[in-house]
């Protein structure tokens, strides 16, 4: 089964996966940035330039207790545990959008430290759950 | 070995009625209980609701249009290394099975995403890698349709299929490799899921009726294949 021609194949075959894997490696890596679909707070105050032109996604959780809703817009603050950002937005928010649950909003930064959204996206995790279980955890967590 | 037995062309062309009638009611049972548990029986997610229940038929078709390219990248490298003479006619029968199920992955994902993310499509990479995956099963099934002559077709259709394949672990790993709006694996190899089991029930269920699915087309595409092949070589040697 091994023959020659067998075995010339399999080089082959190797060889051009090989050479597959890296370009795709490179390709991947000089696209990173577009890559990836928002940057967290701690990215923003870490990042050595940032842009305050252009149209820029950051991503995080809605930090309990700091949405203040006014008139015509609102704001709160996205954290990611080690930083935050305070974010200002006018406009209507996604059915999933809580205190404590993520987000992903699209707009500007005004500096490191403020975002202006144009558009807020909800984004869940991967657990999945009855809502009594959830009760029940949400007990236990603040029993202990 | 045993296995391989059974995907021998002479016991293939013979599955008749027999054989896929049972394999049709299984599907049809598998189905009807998933879609019950699905829909009716399992419960809301505390925070999706009801939306939740678009995840009984998203995971298991995105799950099996991954396998089914990876399954052809595989067949396609060995066809081209070891010039297995039924390998390519296994691809051809899983291709479009494989774009069914991308497709309702896509679609299905989207009609998830509205309610849930606040939008039907982002560019993130799990989408974006997906949607590249239903463009490699379009060319894959093109260059086969398009170029007329058999072993022409079968090389340049392997070389699609197994640069496709490279796409697959990005897709499985984009969640964890890059921040993405899709969220992270909810059942892994190596950690327990975190899907509550009155969840895992009926997706285990779906994917069950799903895969009966799968190898009743592909089983009748590939003994098609065959066929096509044995009167291809009657007509051109009649005895």
């Amino acid at each position: 089964m091994l023959g020659k021609k067998v075995k010339s194949r399999i080089v082959l075959f190797v060889t051009f996966f090989l050479l597959i894997s890296f370009l795709i490696y490179a390709i991947i890596k000089s696209l990173e940035e577009n890559v990836i679909y928002f940057l967290s707070p701690t990215d923003i105050k870490n990042s050595e330039n940032i842009s305050l032109d252009s149209k820029v996604r950051i991503g995080g959780l809605v930090k309990e207790g700091s949405v203040i809703k006014k008139n015509e817009s609102m704001h709160f603050v996205v954290t990611d545990l080690k930083n935050e950002i305070i974010v200002t937005f006018s406009g209507s928010v996604p059915n999933l959008f809580s205190e404590g649950k993520g987000i992903v909003a699209e707009g500007k930064l005004q500096d490191r430290n403020y975002f202006i959204a144009e558009k807020i996206l909800a984004k869940h995790d991967e657990n999945y759950m009855p809502s009594e279980v959830y009760e029940s955890l949400k007990i236990e967590a603040s029993e202990n | 070995m045993q296995m391989l037995k059974n995907l021998f062309p002479y016991k293939i062309i013979r599955l008749d009625k027999k054989f896929f009638n049972p394999l049709i009611v299984m599907m049809i049972v598998f189905f009807i209980v998933g879609l019950i548990f699905a829909i009716l029986i399992s419960p809301p997610d505390y925070i999706q609701g009801d939306s939740v229940r678009i995840m009984y038929v998203h995971v298991p078709a995105s799950f099996i249009s991954l396998f089914t390219f990876g399954f052809i990248g595989i067949i396609s490298a060995l066809s081209l290394i070891f010039k297995i003479k039924i390998f390519p006619l296994m691809a051809k029968s899983l291709a479009p099975l494989g774009l069914i199920f991308t497709i309702t992955s896509i679609v299905t994902g989207s009609l998830w995403g509205k309610p849930t993310w606040g939008v039907w499509w982002a560019w993130d990479a799990r989408l974006t890698s997906m949607l590249i995956l239903l463009l490699f099963y379009l060319i894959y099934i093109s260059t086969w349709k398009l170029i007329p002559e058999y072993n022409k077709a079968n090389k340049i259709s392997s070389i699609v299929a197994i640069i496709g394949t490279f796409n697959l672990p990005i897709i499985k790993f984009s969640v964890d490799w890059w921040n993405t709006l899709h969220q992270t694996s909810s059942i892994t190899l190596t950690s327990s899921p975190t899907i509550h089991y009155q969840m895992l029930i009926p997706l285990v269920i779906m994917l069950i009726g799903m895969l009966f699915f799968f190898l009743i087309i592909f089983l009748m595409r590939y003994k098609t294949e065959l066929l096509k092949i044995k009167l291809d070589n009657k007509e051109k040697d009649p005895k």
